[in-house]
């Protein structure tokens, strides 16, 4: 998909469209995740941080991201993704390899030639652009090659709203000209090495040979980074990934120096991580806590227990247990609490079970003391309302509407629906008690065919990438 | 100091003793076995500061007097020495040691600097040393052995009047066992947090003799610390801070479902379906009236079912363990019917033996155990 995150805000507002839109973290360390084909004239892209996107581009649109609709938006794309073949690789919520070859269209591609195979399998990308655009109002672009690799570059190549075909016998052609950034696993190192070795584009690289390149960049790297330039990959397209772990993790606005928060953010963190656990079905044995301190150095802890588990209380002693032997005295930006050695059973924990069902039990009976805030605990929220700038909300005289910005008492909202036209802008007092956050809207009124594999809820529309091998 | 001792008895005592020098020595002198001969009696002393040891055998003394050796190698030298008397000598600073024909000199260590080792607490009942050794064993192998949480593994050891109670956790499992001893104060209250291993061991060594006497400090000398005695040989402990959580509400009391299965052959079996169990994976038990069905294996991996005879009072139920700890306590009811009692699937089931298929099932000893809960 296209500037997927920032489409989307485009698709569902219709007053952006045509206009810069930023999405990512707006706090003091927030990170751009997507900037619309707009704001990226500016210079602006994805990773940079949120400060600096502000100076290049001042007037864009500033949102918080919205994964509940992103994530809609990438089941309706995926389903369709299905429907052409079983074979489906998800890379990302907008990007996906399928494999043409395999299932129902393999069957027809199967005895023709290979001009007849490539003009099949550019219908098939043409009408599945068509029917992304359907669906979600979206534009997607589409690589259509014969390896894995090929079909990414040439779906980063067709962007935006592109189809590029990369016919067999063309791939050195196709590739030759590109610099050796485009390749996977050449970073600015590597880069740089090789260009010291007077090398900057593929047809460089295709031409040192092999023998030289793994003088220069060792056995693994310099082997596959020559297969790679001479356009063969012949990995395979898999369905699904064995997950390896479940992490989560937050960047704070300012460092946190205070050791009790810091306990409280690590338990925090912990919750949410078995949360994630839970819903993914999974359990496991290794607790892995990361932090980040202020200079930015970076350390994990683990542990591993002797059985895998999926309770809160069990990650969160753990994760405290390994907070203790980390010094935090200097501030710490980043926390992160993860879960490995992943598992589909559980084996219960004596304590962890009765703690659970004698608080459960308290609870029942009505001892409705509350429970005294846990030590380290931020301070409670202010008590007026906060509205995120993106948020979807609704007011019974208005409409649905977006929050465009709030401070001094007043938030602005926007008052418009994806499907129609730019809406007016009014101010409200935060406190307002007509206005109420809402559910994001669907940006389309496509819902799945019936009997459709994995069909996606009914109520909403998305983008994706997809590069198609 | 001179005197003559027999070689089975000093390589025995050596080497227990020995085992309680530490691995890495806080001091040069710890890692020295003291020995001491006075009143026909040779004793050798060790310490790590954690644990003392100290054993007495009988000897021939001909000069009485206090030496300090290194422990490794006397324990080395002793387990290779032929089957003769063997003679120590001091020699100034050198030891030697005469056996046969073959004749070692040893460096002594400062036994000035060695340090006191801590007072025995106050004796405060005896109990047979076998029955010590079974209950402690049975125990034991609940404990934890993670240190990251250093009170799972201990025993804890609960004296009230002439009941000892011993339990010990995990976190998955929870084995307690009650036994009757002989207090010396027939009120006597107290309780204690051993570390299992150093237990484990100590129970062992001490079966020799017919009793085996505890020795709990209240306050004053050898707080704490436990003390046993037993056939020559008497060692302390120090104990682990903090107490094991409150268990008994743990253990459920109503049961929905009780089988009793005869445990040789679910012992079989447990061991013949785990073998496609790779790396602790569960194994799933399923009781219908009159049988037990055990499964282990995923569709994707090698899988094993076997049937074995079960009676069942109850409802039909399924659950899952983890074999290794569902073998464990297998192996410590120690009786020729085992009775499994449950709740329900995840809740913990109760583990306890039956000298028959119809007799009422043993008490002393309990074996709770979590079970594995699958996905989906």
């Amino acid at each position: 998909m296209d500037a997927f995150f920032a489409a989307v805000e485009q698709a569902s507002k219709p007053s952006l469209r045509g206009k810069p839109v930023i999405v990512g973290g707006l706090g003091p360390r927030g990170v751009v995740s997507t900037a619309s084909y707009e704001a990226r004239v500016h210079g602006v892209h994805s990773a940079m941080a949120m400060a600096h996107a502000r100076r290049l581009c001042p007037n864009a649109a500033y949102l918080y991201p919205r994964f509940t609709l992103y994530r809609q938006v990438s089941d309706i794309v995926m389903t369709l993704l299905h429907e052409l073949s079983p074979l489906v690789e998800p890379l990302s919520l907008d990007e996906a390899f399928v494999d043409l070859a395999a299932g129902d269209s393999g069957r027809r591609l199967a005895g023709l030639g290979h001009r007849e195979v490539t003009a099949a399998a550019r219908g098939t990308a043409e009408a599945l652009r068509a029917r992304i655009a359907e669906a979600t109002g979206l534009t997607a672009s589409v690589g259509l090659a014969g390896s894995k690799l090929l079909a990414k570059i040439g779906s980063e190549a067709a962007k935006p709203d592109g189809l590029v075909v990369i016919e067999p016998g063309t791939e050195r052609d196709f590739l030759g000209p590109r610099s050796v950034r485009t390749l996977w696993g050449v970073g600015p190192a590597t880069a740089e090495h090789l260009r010291r070795a007077g090398i900057t584009t593929i047809a460089e690289v295709a031409e040192t040979g092999e023998a030289e390149l793994v003088r220069l960049l060792g056995k693994a790297h310099g082997a596959s980074l020559h297969a790679m330039a001479t356009g063969r990959d012949d990995r395979p397209v898999v369905a699904e990934r064995d997950v390896k772990s479940i992490s989560v993790e937050d960047t704070f606005d300012t460092d946190l120096t205070d050791r009790a928060r810091v306990r409280f953010e690590v338990a925090r963190l912990a919750d949410r991580c078995v949360r994630r656990l839970r819903e993914a079905g999974r359990s496991g044995r290794t607790v892995v806590l990361k932090v980040r301190h202020y200079d930015f150095t970076t350390l994990t802890r683990s542990e591993t227990l002797r059985a895998p588990t999926d309770d809160p209380g069990v990650v969160k002693e753990t994760a405290a247990r390994l907070l203790e032997s980390v010094v935090t005295t200097g501030g710490v930006r980043l926390l992160g609490v993860g879960v490995a050695g992943l598992a589909d059973f559980t084996q219960e924990d004596l304590f962890a079970q009765f703690a659970e069902e004698t608080a459960a039990r308290e609870e029942a009976a009505g001892d409705g003391t509350a429970a005294a805030p846990e030590p380290g605990a931020p301070p409670p929220e202010p008590a007026e309302r906060r509205w995120r700038p993106g948020q979807d909300v609704s007011h019974p005289e208005y409409g649905p509407g977006w929050v465009q910005g709030s401070g001094l008492g007043r938030v602005t909202v926007r008052f418009e629906v994806p499907t129609g036209r730019p809406g007016r802008v009014l101010t409200l007092a935060i406190e307002d008690p007509a206005l109420q956050p809402a559910e994001p809207l669907p940006l389309t009124s496509w819902t799945p065919p019936p009997g459709s594999p994995e069909a996606g809820p009914p109520e909403a529309g998305r983008d994706g990438d997809a590069g198609a091998a | 100091m001179k005197f003559r001792v027999e070689r089975d008895v000093l390589a025995d005592a050596v080497a227990w003793a020995a085992r309680s020098l530490p691995a890495r020595p806080p001091a040069p002198v710890l890692a020295g076995l003291l020995l001491k001969a006075e009143d026909s009696q040779l004793s050798l002393s060790a310490f790590d500061y954690e644990v003392s040891a100290r054993v007495s055998v009988d000897a021939e003394i001909e000069d009485e007097g206090t030496v300090l050796v290194s422990g490794r190698l006397l324990a080395d030298i002793c387990r290779a020495l032929p089957n003769r008397p063997v003679e120590f000598a001091t020699d100034g600073v050198r030891v030697s040691v005469a056996c046969g024909s073959s004749r070692f000199t040893l460096h002594t260590l400062p036994v000035e600097e060695y340090p006191a080792l801590p007072q025995m607490p106050t004796a405060s009942g005896t109990v047979p040393g076998e029955v010590f050794a079974a209950a402690v064993s049975q125990v034991a192998i609940a404990a934890g052995r993670d240190d990251t949480l250093p009170v799972l593994t201990g025993v804890r050891i609960e004296i009230e009047g002439d009941t000892v109670t011993l339990a010990a956790t995990d976190r998955y499992r929870f084995a307690v066992r009650e036994f009757l001893w002989k207090p010396e104060t027939a009120d006597i209250s107290a309780v204690a947090l051993v570390p299992a291993k150093t237990l484990l061991d100590t129970a062992k060594a001490l079966t020799g003799g017919e009793t085996v006497s505890l020795a709990l400090s209240g306050s004053g000398a050898g707080e704490g610390l436990i003390g046993f005695e037993g056939a020559g040989r008497r060692t302390t402990t120090r104990l682990l801070e903090g107490d094991l959580p409150k268990y008994r509400t743990l253990f459920p009391t109503e049961f929905a479902s009780v089988a009793v299965i005869e445990t040789g052959p679910f012992v079989e079996a447990v061991k013949r379906v785990a073998l496609v169990a790779e790396r602790n994976t569960p194994i799933r038990l399923s009781f219908t009236s009159g049988v037990l069905t055990l499964e282990a294996g995923s569709s994707d991996d090698a899988q094993a079912v076997e049937r074995v005879d079960a009676t069942l009072d109850g409802d039909d139920i399924s659950t899952a363990f983890n074999p290794t700890f569902l073998l464990d306590g297998l192996k410590e009811i120690d009786s020729p019917f085992a009775q499994l009692s449950f709740t329900t699937a995840t809740k913990p089931a109760l583990l306890n033996g039956r000298p028959a298929a119809d007799a009422e099932a043993v008490e002393a000893y309990k074996y709770l155990i979590m079970p594995v809960r699958l996905a989906g």
